[in-house]
């Protein structure tokens, strides 16, 4: 039985030409690139191309480029780097309840520092309203931190026009690009970005690797202390295999561009379609339009996601859930909750996310399987036999 | 985290899933950390548990639990089924992985609140 990976926003399955890239520097180029000699000079070479990719790709200088160990490194220089830096202009944040725990939590660890933090609501499909974001703004206000899309639900926030908001008023303004860097455009002047994160795993290349792009002028400190590298913003000897595997993985991104977006989107769409003439009592999360190509996050009511991920992986389909019973601290998903999905709903809340290796075939198949397994779980589901009963009632 | 085989072959195939026309206890208690609900159904004669069915919405660990507690209490005197408590029933699925021994105290639940609804019902409490 072939696998189907369904789980592409969680990680994705690295490409071969990135593979093939990766073993050519483990093999041939262990230098250190911050040395003078041949070896370390060709380290440096090869670093500085993928850096020079990843500013082509985010359209600033190569200078504006750190490269990290991923996306949770960055969330975390930025956030904590430009709110410490800004510390004698203001203390005050505006994030949103939605972002990725790589913001929330150094937000939260800020607050215990006495920061205030505003985490501003969404509507019911995840998208945050620019006017409440110009609403919470005040004098102390001295950092902005918007993911641009959402890795649950695949929402595509407004980030160009908070720019615009935050470059008016002065403020640093930090967007989490992890899920859509290589998928989405990702101009940090048309974002109007100051500082924007991305993963190299989210695209096909290592994990354990990343960037932040700065702003040049931008204020930021270290959370990291030591050598000269990364502009001692992220010191420590780079990980030369793991950036340059990340740039060939952006690089191919990039040559590949809009058109395996609408591939991912005709899959996805057809996914969704099947769905709703197949099973009964499911609802859409996430925007209708302004969503991810390749995310397809679905409530299947009455029944529970861990269930349906474990009958799923008996079919050999990897897919992700929302619901509490998945989560390691037993809570529902916190950006379907702030959404406005109850706890009782998000128990059933499936992600399916597409990416390069998915086909037509694959769809089918699910579509052959997850009715299936909706059934079942629901013949076993106290709540499905009270539903069924008020129903002929 | 990883289900050992027994949990997984009670989640693939439970036993006793379905609800019990004409119960004679009935036990449904809900799991206030996740949500889930699990509902078990009992019918005795003599003192004795002679039939067992359950409906459980939750997790793998919460319905392979729910499956084999059905599976436990058949045959037991009502006071002997009372004694099974939700690490016996981890124990029989060959463990569970720690975050998911809370699912377990629903079959526990679930099985008490059957006795006494069949208790309470017949007058004996
Ligand atoms: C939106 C978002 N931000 C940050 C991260 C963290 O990235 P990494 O796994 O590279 O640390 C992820 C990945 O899970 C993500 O989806
Ligand atoms: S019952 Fe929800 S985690 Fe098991």
């Amino acid at each position: 039985m072939g696998r189907i990976y369904l789980d592409n926003n969680a990680t994705t399955p690295v490409r071969p030409e990135v593979v093939e890239a990766l073993a050519g520097m483990l093999k041939g180029c262990y230098g250190n690139p911050s040395t003078l000699y041949c070896v370390g000079h060709e380290a440096h070479v090869e670093m500085e191309r993928a850096r020079d990719i990843m500013a082509g790709i985010l359209g600033c200088n190569r200078e504006e480029v750190i490269f990290t160990s991923g996306g949770t490194e960055s969330d975390n220089i930025a956030v904590l780097g430009a709110a410490r830096a800004n510390r004698k202009k203001g203390n005050h944040i505006i994030t949103t309840k939605i972002e990725h725990h790589a913001v929330l939590n150094p937000c939260k660890a800020l607050e215990k520092e006495g920061w205030q933090v505003t985490y501003l609501p969404v509507d019911e499909y995840g998208m945050v309203n620019p006017a409440d974001v110009e609403r919470s703004i005040t004098s102390g206000t001295t950092l902005i931190s918007i993911m641009h899309a959402n890795n649950e639900v695949g929402t595509i926030q407004p980030i160009a026009e908070i720019g615009k908001m935050a470059k008016a008023r002065k403020i640093t303004f930090h967007t989490d690009a992890v899920q859509s860097f290589g998928k989405l455009s990702v101009n940090v002047n048309e974002l109007g970005a100051d500082l924007l994160s991305a993963s190299s795993h989210k695209i096909y290349g290592p994990k354990g690797v990343g960037l932040l792009y700065v702003r040049k002028g931008t204020k930021i400190l270290p959370i990291m202390f030591g050598g000269h590298q990364e502009r001692s913003l992220r010191p420590g000897t780079e990980n030369v295999p793991g950036i340059v595997g990340f740039g060939r993985a952006a690089e191919l991104m990039a040559a590949e561009g809009p058109a395996e977006e609408a591939r991912l989107l005709k899959l996805r769409d057809r996914l969704w379609e099947g769905i709703k003439a197949k099973v009964p009592h499911v609802k859409l999360n996430g925007h209708p339009a302004m969503r991810l190509a390749g995310t397809l996050n679905v409530i299947f009511e009455y029944v529970e996601g861990e269930s349906i991920i474990l009958s799923l992986d008996e079919h050999g389909i990897c897919a992700a859930s929302g619901s509490a019973c998945t989560s390691d601290a037993l809570e529902p998903s916190h950006v379907l909750a702030a959404m406005g999905v109850p706890p009782e709903k998000s128990h059933g809340a499936l992600r399916m996310s597409f990416g390069r290796e998915n086909t037509e075939e694959d769809v089918d198949k699910v579509l052959e399987a997850l009715p299936k397994v909706v059934e079942k779980l629901r013949s076993f589901s106290p709540i499905y036999k009270d539903f069924l009963r008020q129903q002929t009632a | 985290m990883a289900y050992s085989e027994k949990v997984m072959d009670h989640f693939r195939n439970p036993r006793n899933v379905g609800e019990m026309t004409d119960p004679d206890g009935v036990g449904k208690v809900g799991n206030p950390v996740c949500g889930d609900i699990m509902e078990l159904y009992i019918k005795v004669k003599d003192d004795t548990i002679v039939d067992a069915k359950f409906q459980t919405l939750g997790c793998g660990a919460a319905i392979a639990t729910s499956s084999m507690v059905t599976e436990m209490v058949k045959g037991q005197k009502l006071d002997d089924a009372l004694k099974i408590s939700n690490s016996m029933v981890a124990e029989a699925l060959g463990g569970l992985p720690s975050q998911k021994m809370h699912c377990s105290v629903l079959a526990e639940e679930a099985l008490q609140s059957a006795i006494s609804d069949y208790r309470s019902k017949k007058g004996l409490k």
